[in-house]
């Protein structure tokens, strides 16, 4: 990795589903090497169409993505993992007509041949409780258990930069924290970590740095804990009031 | 009561169900239903019909059959050519047709245009080679008793061991390979497949090479054990799709399972009820299971 160089610079991001209707609107970020950095706003902000846009699943009409310095904007979602950015979607993340272990050998299937069971067996080291069901059908999971099973699939790869969208959608608190201290871990092997957050508290308590996007549009920028405290930005932006001392 | 009819249906029905599994990948995998698909079992037995005469020709003289056999090696090697050429066929068809309509998401364009795929190969293969029958070989062979009063000849228990092989191969090569974790992958959830990697559009060209290899294995299977006729393929469509529906749509052992059913049904309708109903038979199993289990026998999803 380049000393100094971000891990993602997003340029002027002009991005939607249809031709001359985007949905984000000339959106930039940085993300440095080594951050956990999240995407904030109101529903229909543009949060999720913007990293799905980056992730190579939706059209982009202007500006520029650059991964690591490469320039991965005309580039298609199956291209885009390969230059080191794993997506995890919010919803339909896994492959439940198929095994964990069969979902996991789809993943490990771009690294080198020599590399593949090695990586898995490290996964399995790392979320324990889905080696006990490698043989079980993904869509047999628990939430909590499909959504580990997500992170790791995308984390077989050997990700540089982890893209989450929306990764406590749908689970209990107990889960949500799990998985969120995860996430902590993942960010201490070097993996940078960009997420796409409807549960404010949980994101900004793990991140260093967040963005607020409203109506397709930066509104705001700056580190999670100033964010946090900024009576304004959290009550017209976030929908919460700040709680002071909630983000460590 | 002779169970000739249980050997004959499951004879027919293994041919059925190989063209099925082309049926059911492409259904699963492209979101259409594809009814130019039975031109790749008439197109493929055409094409092995053609290169066995090639070769014929070019050694100039005839070859033995091989053991007990109707048919000579040249057939053989024919036979995987022709798998080849029908599965770039099928691929051709994708390139110069589907791919372009696909890019517009209409899936009942895609099934019109399939129709009228349908019509155009079917009518340049007797454009061809005309509408008269024509055979593999025209050597008589005697049925050999198997028990229960039950016969079949080297050829169809050939054609059905071969059936049986290539069904294994393919659910080891979807179950153990890469390619074969792919199309399950893209069958399920084509976005998500993108996101681990996976370069659907070469799974949907590995999709058309073997849904067409596959069905030119079931034409020449029949065209060795009934005829070779412009027609066959599309007198076969229907039971393939009653087989892949049955079976449960996107499912390959379920089209071969649906293929053994609909060929018993069709083979036993005949000394049951009359010859007359032997398609309407077919049917009647496809509705009753589809009103116990509307995913069919092996579906797992809507």
């Amino acid at each position: 990795m380049s000393d100094g160089v971000p891990m993602l610079q997003v340029e002027n991001l002009e991005a939607g589903y249809e031709p001359g209707v985007p949905i984000v609107r000339g959106v930039s970020i940085d993300v440095a090497p080594g951050e956990i950095v999240a995407i904030l706003g109101p529903n229909g902000a543009g949060k999720s169409t913007l990293i799905r846009s980056v992730a190579g699943l939706v059209p982009k009409f202007a500006g520029r993505v650059l991964l690591v310095g490469a320039d991965v904007t005309a580039l298609a979602a199956h291209q885009v993992i390969r230059h080191g950015l794993a997506f995890v979607p919010q919803t339909e993340n896994v492959f439940a007509g198929m095994s964990v272990a069969d979902n996991f050998a789809l993943s490990a299937a771009i690294l080198p041949a020599r590399d593949r069971q090695a990586r898995i067996g490290e996964m399995y080291a790392f979320f324990p409780s889905l080696a006990a069901r490698r043989g079980t059908l993904a869509g047999r999971l628990s939430g909590g258990e499909r959504q580990m099973l997500a992170v790791a699939r995308a984390l077989i790869v050997r990700p540089r930069l982890l893209v989450l969208d929306e990764a406590s959608a749908g689970l209990s608190p107990k889960m949500v924290e799990a998985v969120f201290h995860r996430l902590k871990s993942i960010r201490e092997t070097g993996v940078t970590i960009l997420l796409v957050e409807q549960n404010v508290r949980a994101a900004l308590a793990i991140s260093d740095r967040a963005y607020v996007l409203a109506e397709g549009r930066n509104r705001h920028a700056g580190r999670a804990a100033d964010l946090w405290s900024d009576a304004a930005i959290a009550e017209l932006y976030l929908g919460t009031a700040p709680v002071l001392g909630a983000v460590s | 009561m002779n169970l000739q009819f249980v050997a004959d249906g499951l004879l027919i029905g293994a041919m059925i169900g190989l063209g099925a599994i082309g049926v059911t990948l492409t259904y699963s995998i492209l979101r259409f239903a594809n009814f130019a698909h039975g031109e790749f079992i008439a197109w493929g037995a055409y094409g092995a019909l053609t290169i066995t005469s090639l070769i014929g020709f070019s050694i100039g003289r005839d070859v033995a059959p091989l053991g007990p056999f109707s048919f000579g090696w040249p057939l053989l090697v024919a036979g995987m050519l022709a798998m080849a050429l029908t599965g770039v066929l099928a691929l051709a068809l994708d390139i110069v047709l589907f791919s372009r309509l696909r890019a517009r998401g209409n899936a009942i364009i895609m099934v019109m245009a399939s129709f009228g795929a349908s019509m155009a190969l079917r009518s340049l293969l007797e454009f061809i080679f005309t509408s008269q029958p024509a055979y593999f070989t025209r050597e008589i062979q005697m049925a050999i008793p198997l028990g229960g009063g039950v016969r079949m000849t080297p050829d169809q228990l050939l054609t059905f061991g071969l059936a049986m092989l290539l069904v294994v191969a393919m659910f080891l090569v979807m179950r153990r390979t890469n390619i074969g974790r792919a199309m399950r992958a893209v069958s399920e959830n084509p976005t998500l497949a993108a996101v681990v990697g996976v370069d659907v559009e070469r799974v949907v060209r590995v999709t058309w090479l073997l849904g067409g290899a596959l069905a030119c294995a079931a034409g020449i299977m029949v065209g060795i054990t009934v005829q070779v006729r412009p027609a066959m393929g599309f007198d076969l469509l229907l039971p393939l799709f009653a087989a892949a529906i049955l079976g449960g749509i996107g499912s390959m052992p379920g089209a071969v399972a649906g293929g053994l059913i609909v060929g018993v049904a069709e083979a036993a309708a005949v000394p049951l009820v009359g010859a007359g109903f032997r398609g309407a038979v077919a049917f009647l199993v496809l509705i009753a299971v589809l009103i116990v289990r509307p995913t069919g026998l092996f579906g797992l999803r809507e």
